[in-house]
């Protein structure tokens, strides 16, 4: 990440990714929080209410007793008019799965942690993106980070653009591999901040002397209000969550681009981007899974491949143009996904497929699965999956039809 | 001044012309309650009859403000509600949660013992139509013994329904009560007192469902009287752990003069197949219950 | 049938009468209030009301006598059934047909 602003005094702290999160509400001057604690999230929460027990945050805690409940109290303290956050992983972002389409549907940029946590059956408390990657289809923006530093700065970006377009956001991060360790991280300043992120300024009135009634049964068709204006049918209303979605990556990458001027990090960019300037093979991953990439495309350029990484930062709006232009060099394309869309491949193989789709990018696509349940991956592993992909170009070694798994099997 | 139907205010919250049923005793009941609070509320609903009284978008029949939210999360959104408007510093508001039995003493349970545990600030008012009536009646757990429901279609329900009441006065909220819009009043009282108070405040509201329970839509309001004469109904309330019974279950436990169970099963369509054995088991609970509520009475 | 004039983002309700339609049209009986009968009219002064107190729709208005809406009055019965003096019957909307053949 390159320094611009070299005059700002850096402020670092050793911080986990939870204690990174807590930070970023902290500074967001978030109102209402609103969170159940579930492993490997609840340090984050933990770190919340004490910091508005100690009085170093002005925020309502609210200690609501499911996550059902959590997402609802941030979705209707979001609807008077008041900043809200919650976080979560696994089992807890399924419980508030009927939320997260809700809120998305009323328009309100509540903000959310998902610490990425596999999910049962059977149990398993480490590390992998089956969650937030289950609720791709809700409506929300997706943002993962690979590091601490990812963290805190997304979410005091996810406020800004949630709060211009209207669509709530979520900033995932891998549970225990980045929520447990220990990162150096330049924690801004609450004036920075400030200046970044001014206060929310609701869509939603909720006054007696003005009195609206919001989310009410919409009916299929078009109806004209008493004022005899035909207002939308509930596929008008959905095709405008639709259409900022698809807009917000202009405020996603201008927003990064503000936030680079000011903080000296430059979110300017839907993607991670690591040597794809001479690469005609290049590896995709997610989250801290960029990171490995990276140490296993060193490797691979010792071997004497020109390999590249990208590192998808933005899952929802899904970057296809973007994501074009990155690939259309490639001739080989090795997509790591820490998920599974049973029945198909992985979440993220699919979404490059469909971006490249007519593009004329005609590179060879492989998929791997990887790290579910926390299984360890280590970069040799992804570079082996890289040189059998590249074998497979010329022997039947792998399948094309569903992804290969690295594991025990 | 005690307040009567010449005294009480004119002005309507609820607009005519709207989607529910004729006779609907809930429509009664909410058009007290939005007096009671004058209008100054921010309502919460999940699905339910009430949301069908709202209309559709972009028309509703009230003329408050309304955020609706899904089935299970009435209590939570109050919550939210609550916490967003103290975030804020906005005072003068009353948050007023309103769900049928379906979104209280089932699926919104677990949201709705959460908020009063924490003492959030807000009343909760169930109308208690004793079925999910909203989807054409099924049965609920506040659907008594015997009654016919969509899914109780040919036996008739098998359990008794649940004591909500109890269960919300057994979280030490400051004021749990009964009332029933066939006595409008005491109804309003009510509200007027819970408004005063500030924690958790609960009202269970009985309101009798025309098509539902198979009577009349121009017999609710006898319908809910006889609920009460008989002990089904029972009005009290209780603030800060003071039981009192009220209005004409006051009246009742004086001149003990409780009517048998069975003349107001025997008004309803949905107990067609009540058994005698059934009769006789609501009217034990109904009799136990009572003699309970009389012993609180006297020691108070 | 474009609905971008319509600048909502989200389901935003306004407050409207009628938004069920011409709920009048439901009824099969509507209720007739007999004057001399009704206890505010004789008295000449603000009395009873209670069938405006119970009526679910808030079709009744609290005026000496008391008027009823019948844009949206559902003839559910309940102020008949209520008014302590029985001043108020349900007629058979087939009374009310203007031009009856029959």
């Amino acid at each position: 990440m390159e320094n611009k602003r070299t005059d700002r005094k850096a402020n670092i702290q050793i911080l986990d990714g939870n204690q990174a999160a807590a930070h970023g509400a902290k500074l967001s001057r978030v109102q209402v929080i609103a969170a159940y604690p579930i492993t490997p999230q609840t340090p984050l929460t933990e770190t919340l209410s004490e910091f508005v027990e100690r009085g170093e945050m002005k925020a309502e805690y609210v200690a609501v007793e499911s996550e059902h409940s959590a997402l609802t109290v941030c979705s209707s303290a979001s609807m008077v008019g008041a900043r809200t956050f919650t976080a979560t992983s696994a089992h807890g972002l399924a419980y508030m799965h009927e939320m997260l389409h809700w809120v998305a549907g009323a328009r309100l940029p509540v903000v959310l942690a998902c610490v990425n946590r596999a999910i049962g059956a059977p149990w398993n408390i480490l590390n992998d993106q089956q969650d937030s990657i289950s609720q791709r289809d809700t409506g929300w923006i997706q943002i993962y980070a690979r590091n601490n530093q990812e963290i805190l700065d997304s979410v005091l970006q996810a406020y800004r653009i949630a709060e211009a377009v209207y669509v709530p956001a979520m900033v995932c991060y891998d549970g225990y591999v980045l929520s447990h360790a220990e990162m150096p991280v330049d924690v801004p300043s609450q004036d920075d901040v400030d200046r970044f992120l001014p206060p929310y300024q609701p869509h939603t009135i909720l006054d007696p002397a003005n009195p609206k009634n919001y989310n009410l049964v919409t009916l299929a068709n078009p109806r004209a209000n008493t004022e005899g204006v035909l207002c939308h049918g509930y596929m008008e209303l959905r095709y405008l969550l639709q259409e900022a979605l698809q807009n917000s990556r202009e405020t996603i990458t201008k927003v990064g681009r503000e936030f680079g001027e000011l903080f000296g990090r430059s979110y300017a960019n839907m993607l991670w981007e690591d040597r794809l300037g001479d690469a005609d093979i290049v590896i995709v991953a997610m989250g801290s899974l960029a990171m490995e990439a990276i140490v296993a495309a060193n490797m691979l350029r010792e071997e004497g491949h020109k390999v590249g990484v990208l590192g998808l930062r933005v899952f929802r709006p899904f970057p296809k143009a973007d994501m074009v232009e990155a690939l259309k060099k490639s001739r080989l394309i090795v997509v790591f996904d820490k998920n599974i869309s049973y029945g198909s491949e992985g979440a993220t193989c699919s979404e490059i497929k469909s971006a490249l789709y007519g593009s004329g990018v005609n590179a060879i696509i492989r998929n791997f699965i990887v790290g579910l349940g926390g299984r360890d991956v280590k970069a040799r592993e992804l570079a082996d999956a890289v040189n059998k992909s590249l074998l497979s170009l010329k022997e039947d070694v792998l399948s094309s039809e569903y992804p290969e798994w690295i594991c025990y099997i | 001044m005690k307040t009567n139907a010449v005294n009480l205010t004119e002005t309507e919250y609820l607009l005519p012309g709207n989607r529910v049923c004729p006779g609907c005793a809930l429509s009664l009941a909410y058009r007290h309650i939005l007096k009671a609070l004058e209008g100054q509320v921010i309502v919460t609903v999940p699905a339910s009859c009430l949301t069908v009284l709202h209309g559709m978008y972009p028309i509703t029949s009230v003329n408050v403000p309304c955020v609706n939210t899904p089935f299970a999360s009435t209590g939570a959104s109050a919550t939210g509600l609550v916490a967003g408007l103290k975030a804020l510093g906005k005072k003068g508001l009353t948050v007023l949660a309103i769900a049928g039995d379906g979104g209280t003493h089932d699926i919104g349970i677990q949201a709705l013992s959460g908020a009063a545990e924490r003492h959030d600030d807000f009343i909760y008012v169930c109308y208690d139509n004793e079925g999910y009536m909203n989807t054409g009646n099924q049965r609920s757990g506040s659907t008594p013994l015997g009654a016919i429901s969509g899914t109780t279609p040919v036996l008739g329900k098998q359990q008794n329904q649940k004591d909500m009441t109890a269960i919300m006065e057994a979280h030490g909220i400051p004021y749990v009560a009964t009332a029933n819009p066939s006595y409008p009043l005491d109804l309003y009282e009510k509200v007027r007192r819970a408004k005063s108070i500030e924690g958790t405040r609960f009202i269970h509201v009985f309101t009798p469902c025309p098509p539902g329970w198979g009577f009349p839509f121009s017999d609710t309001i006898r319908i809910g009287r006889l609920a009460v004469e008989t002990g089904w109904v029972v009005l009290y309330e209780v603030e800060n752990g003071v039981f009192r019974l009220t209005s004409a279950s006051e009246s009742i436990a004086r001149r003990d003069n409780l009517k048998p169970i069975r003349e107001y099963l025997m008004e309803q369509g949905r107990f067609r197949s009540i058994t005698e054995e059934q009769i006789n088991e609501l009217q034990d609970w109904v009799d136990a219950r009572w003699k309970r509520y009389l012993i609180r009475t006297t020691s108070s | 049938m474009e609905t971008r004039e319509c600048h909502h983002i989200c389901g935003e309700s306004s407050p409207g009468i009628g938004e069920a339609g011409r709920t009048g049209e439901w009824r099969n009986a509507r209720p007739v209030i007999e004057h001399k009968k009704c206890t505010p009219v004789r008295q000449s002064k603000p009395a009873c009301f209670l069938c405006w107190l119970y009526c679910p729709e808030a079709v009744i208005s609290k005026t000496i006598p008391p008027q009823i809406n019948l844009e949206y009055c559902k003839g559910c019965g309940i102020c008949a059934q209520v008014c302590p003096v029985r001043a108020i019957t349900m007629v058979n909307e087939e009374e009310f047909v203007l031009n009856r053949t029959y």
